[in-house]
């Protein structure tokens, strides 16, 4: 996995977000990137996520190709979620499944993947539930489950366990280090909880005034 | 006094009788409005989608314009639907005043901008987080709009339902387009208004009693369907 970022920037009415911002991650394992509220981690995500585009600089995926704007097949091997997940109106089954269903992929491979899917994250239980009667720490872990049944190459988790009980922070975290051992996706995440960095990230970043620092 | 009760049970005896005239103008009833509803929904939903979801100049004042066409009086759209159809009108030459296709066309102009404005407000109230959802895990532009209108799901299906009571029980419109003639454009709200002023009551009474009837289900489909939406919102 290789995804190497240069010189990034972004600015939201006139006020510069990310500026000039390089780094290249090509390791496998999990990056947490930390920094104060509002110096533009999400932003960043979202732009590596090709879900926003930049001012300028570049992003260069896997093999080096550089990035059309509405790359969708390229776009697919990225999968971002989101700190408050947003839950279709429907069961846990079928908000786990919409990925892969717009993907095309034929119902008995979905059911297959979802049900594992869920599995993984502990609603295996759940799945004919309907969705918006979770809690919060499970709605959480249906946003993730919902993302990793995609086997993205990079899951970006934005503050995954901002909201959320300890109870349930604990399981998320340990659903990052059981998609670690796996080894399918590489992980690059935000929070703004230092120790929760050090017990889930391999690579510890910081970012300041608009740039990332090691 | 008499009158009435007599009224009564003559207009249930019809009912009961399984009278033909009365089923013939039912069934014109539910075929007039059912396809006016069909039209409605073909245009009424995009035309809502794309208000509720794109950006364009003069948006705003569009979705003034839909709301404010929402109020329109039947006998105003009667009128000027019987211009443009009659003999003398731009589409005179269709032959089309005085029959069902007539009282069609002046119902789905009641409807478009029911079901139009209906839907819009059901596709804005979609939760934000929807978007960025379908859009985190890879939809394409046309995958996240399907997944934003599939997500407004009961508030489509009640605005179609909505119109659908309002068209059947209007007589403005297909009273001065349709001009209730007998076996061929009577509905049930024509009926009632001229057989009444006939003097004919039973069969006005019966009609009546089967156009609250209908307008009791579509309240109670109505009621279902946005109870089911508010379950699963919850
Ligand atoms: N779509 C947007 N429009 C305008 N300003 C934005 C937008 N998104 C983020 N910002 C601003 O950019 C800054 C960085 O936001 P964000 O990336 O969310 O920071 P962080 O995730 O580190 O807390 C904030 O000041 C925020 O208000
Ligand atoms: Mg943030």
């Amino acid at each position: 996995m290789k995804l190497d970022v240069s010189h990034l920037t972004k600015t939201y009415d006139k006020k510069t977000i990310l500026n000039d911002c390089s780094y290249v991650f090509d390791k496998t394992g999990t990056y947490v990137l930390m920094g104060p509220n509002g110096c533009g981690k999400s932003t960043f995500l979202r732009i590596c996520a090709m879900l926003e585009r930049q001012d300028s600089g570049d992003i260069a995926y896997f093999d080096n190709s550089t990035v059309l704007a509405n790359d969708i097949t390229l776009k697919r091997r990225l999968t971002l979620v989101l700190p408050r997940t947003g839950v279709f109106n429907t069961t846990v089954f079928k908000n786990v499944a919409y990925g892969l269903k717009i993907r095309g992929l034929h119902h008995t491979v979905i059911e297959r993947k979802v049900n594992a899917a869920l599995d993984f994250v502990g609603l295996g239980p759940k799945t004919g539930q309907h969705a918006r009667t979770l809690s919060s720490g499970e709605t959480q872990r249906l946003g993730i489950a919902r993302a990793l049944v995609l086997e993205p190459e990079v899951l970006f988790l934005d503050e995954p366990t901002a909201s959320i009980d300890e109870e349930n922070t604990q399981i998320i975290e340990s659903i990052i280090g059981a998609m670690k051992k796996e080894g399918r996706s590489t992980i690059i995440m935000t929070t703004h909880d230092r120790e929760q960095a050090t017990r889930v990230g391999d690579f510890q970043l910081v970012m300041r005034n608009g740039r990332i620092e090691t | 006094m008499d009158s009435i009760t007599q009224g009564f049970i003559r207009a249930f005896e019809l009912i009961f009788h399984l009278n033909a005239e009365l089923f013939g103008i039912i069934l014109l009833s539910l075929k007039v409005s059912g396809l006016a509803l069909v039209i409605a929904t073909l245009a009424g939903l995009p035309l809502g989608a794309m208000l509720g979801l794109k950006r364009f100049p003069g948006r705003n004042l569009a979705i003034s314009a839909v709301n404010t066409l929402m109020g329109l009086p039947p006998v105003v759209v009667g009128l000027f639907v019987y211009l443009i159809l009659s003999r003398k009108g731009p589409l005179g030459f269709l032959g089309l005043l005085y029959s069902p296709t007539a009282m069609i066309i002046a119902q789905s102009i009641l409807a478009i901008p029911i079901v139009t404005a209906l839907c819009h407000s059901a596709i804005v109230n979609v939760d934000p987080l929807i978007r960025q959802a379908s859009r985190t895990l890879g939809a394409t532009q046309r995958q996240e709009t399907l997944a934003i209108i599939h997500e407004a799901r009961y508030g489509i299906i009640s605005a179609i339902v909505a119109a659908f009571g309002r068209v059947m029980a209007e007589v403005g419109s297909i009273l001065i387009v349709g001009g209730n003639i007998a076996g061929y454009t009577r509905v049930m709200t024509t009926t009632i208004a001229l057989e009444t002023d006939k003097g004919n009551f039973e069969l006005a009474l019966a009609l009546g009693i089967i156009l609250l009837l209908l307008s009791f289900i579509v309240n109670a489909v109505l009621h279902a369907i946005q109870r089911k939406g508010m379950v699963a919102t919850q």
